[in-house]
């Protein structure tokens, strides 16, 4: 199976510094076509920094450097791509939940206006379909005027990944989707993920292995910068082969 | 060496931090009850509707509330959009370098320059070397000069008081940087941008220097019809018959500035409820 599989993004000796804070080293990663790729590990080990490298947020920051290349489906997506268009195609959702100060329809409608989608009539459609795929629909569809902020936060990040999927984005990264959530609406959240691995591949960094253990199909471990290890989630979770994910997923240091 | 108790110290710094607070407080309600009780009986329709007569002694002062009224309009013209793009570019564009940094600076010691040497620059620049001659546009421009320091500071304020993560959460959906700034930066941005530019204008009104020289005329009782005309204006009248006319009723100096002042106290109000307003409707 795992062979066969496409490869969506291959990371070629990806090294990431912060002006001379080195927080990814010498990473090698494919990710394949629609699967739910689980990146764990302990604070400062890099899975943020990870998720910023593809989508290309991290050129934000100040003293930003790398090296290697991130190839998606086949092209260079530091130079292939400009980061406006790259991030249509690999959307982020945020740890916290960051509604924008706007409507919850306008919050969806967001992504598609920007891409030149005007008309309220193919608005409508985009706004429900997107809402419904996150299972936020039934909750919203009365009060699509309501501002966004006044929305729980479980709700919120079901938003956001409403708002994600509204630009029909080829991959989806998610940093930490649910560290701020309720375990309902953490259930819901993933429930979602499951829902889109027919149409998406989906990257989830998350400090919970249980989660992990739950949504994803592989898992990466990553501990300082360095990719310790990457296998079916089930092996990471019962063989590992490295002492150090053993030690890890069974909560002995982290 | 006396040793106080905590309760001792505690009451001495109240009554210093009291009596410090109403030294700010006294002069600005001596000045408003003196202009009040020697201005207010000078106040009427006449007084602000014609122009003044008699070398001044008598008439109203209209020509320089409407001159005041289209300098601070002019600056605002001005003033607005350069401080807006300004300070979009330096908070949303400019990265940390030397540029950067050399305008911080600018910026910094073009606030701290006496309104004297603007009115001296607008007078070389705008008057003399661009040939406007004394004029509104050459007021205004001059105006908008010393206003644009603190316009700009202002605005940058506002635009850094948006959380990163509104302009990452567009960025990440596809959004350019325009895109970013313009639906969803300035938005939220523009009710802290206005105040300021608001209280600017208003400090604007009421400066004499920068336009001594460039556009304020000692008499003239018809109204400017057109930019490059000369027209009078509120802070200079006031000098003007406080000090090159004899024999005035103080009631007309009074009068005057109490116009002046009201015109002030008008837009920082203004100013103040925009602020209480988006306040109010601010949701993070």
């Amino acid at each position: 199976m795992v062979d066969k599989a496409k490869i969506k993004i291959e990371i070629r000796n990806l090294s990431v510094f912060y002006g001379s804070l080195e927080v990814l080293k010498g990473v090698n990663l494919d990710v394949e076509e629609k699967e739910i790729l689980a990146v764990i590990g302990p604070a400062n080990s890099g899975k943020t920094s990870l998720l910023r490298t593809l989508n290309r947020l991290n050129e934000r920051n100040e003293g930003f450097r790398m090296q290697g290349e991130i190839l998606l489906d086949g092209r260079n997506i530091y130079k292939k791509y400009s980061s406006d268009d790259l991030r249509r195609v690999m959307g982020m959702i945020f740890a916290l939940p960051v509604s924008l100060p706007l409507s919850i329809y306008d919050n969806i409608a967001y992504g598609p206006r920007l891409h030149g989608v005007k008309k309220k009539s193919e608005l409508d459609p985009i706004v429900r379909q997107s809402l419904e795929a996150a299972f936020l629909w039934e909750e919203v569809k009365d009060r699509l005027n309501l501002p966004a902020m006044k929305l729980s936060g479980g709700q919120q990040q079901r938003l956001c990944i409403a708002r994600t999927l509204a630009i029909e984005p080829e991959v989806i990264l998610y940093d930490e989707p649910c560290s701020g959530l309720d375990p309902v609406s953490t259930t819901k959240v993933e429930e979602a993920m499951r829902q889109l691995k027919n149409q998406y591949t989906q990257i989830l960094v998350t400090n919970n292995t249980k989660q992990a253990a739950r949504v994803s199909d592989r898992t990466a471990f990553f501990l300082m910068g360095e990719l310790i290890e990457i296998d079916r989630t089930e092996k990471i979770f019962t063989a590992p082969r490295d002492q150090r994910t053993d030690d890890y997923v069974t909560g002995r240091f982290g | 060496m006396i040793r106080l108790n905590p309760k001792m110290t505690e009451k001495i710094v109240f009554f210093l931090l009291l009596v410090a607070t109403l030294v700010i407080v006294i002069p600005v309600m001596l000045i408003t009850v003196m202009i009040l009780t020697n201005g207010a009986g000078t106040l009427s329709w006449e007084f602000l509707t014609q122009p003044p007569r008699l070398g001044m002694r008598a008439g109203g002062i209209f020509p320089a509330i409407v001159g005041t009224v289209y300098l601070v309009f002019g600056t605002l013209c001005f003033a607005l959009p350069v401080g807006i793009l300004a300070a979009v570019y330096l908070s949303e564009y400019a990265r940390d370098n030397w540029l950067t940094r050399l305008i911080d600076i600018a910026i910094i010691n073009l606030a701290g320059v006496p309104s004297v040497v603007y009115g001296l620059f607008g007078l070389g620049l705008f008057v003399s070397f661009l040939n406007f001659g004394t004029s509104i546009i050459a007021g205004s421009l001059t105006l908008t000069i010393m206003s644009l320091p603190v316009i700009i500071t202002a605005s940058r304020e506002a635009l850094n008081s948006i959380p990163q993560s509104f302009r990452e959460a567009s960025l990440a959906l596809g959004a350019t940087r325009w895109q970013t700034v313009r639906r969803v930066v300035l938005p939220n941005a523009l009710p802290g941008i206005m105040t300021g530019t608001i209280l600017a204008l208003s400090r604007a009104a009421g400066e004499t220097a920068p336009i001594l020289f460039t556009v304020a005329a000692f008499y003239l009782p018809s109204l400017p019809t057109s930019i490059f005309d000369q027209c009078m204006a509120l802070p200079y009248h006031l000098y003007v018959i406080s000090t090159q006319v004899p024999n005035i009723k103080p009631g007309i100096q009074y009068g005057t500035a109490l116009v002046l002042i009201s015109m002030v106290l008008v837009m920082n109000v203004v100013a103040v409820l925009i602020r209480t307003h988006f306040r109010k409707r601010k949701l993070w």
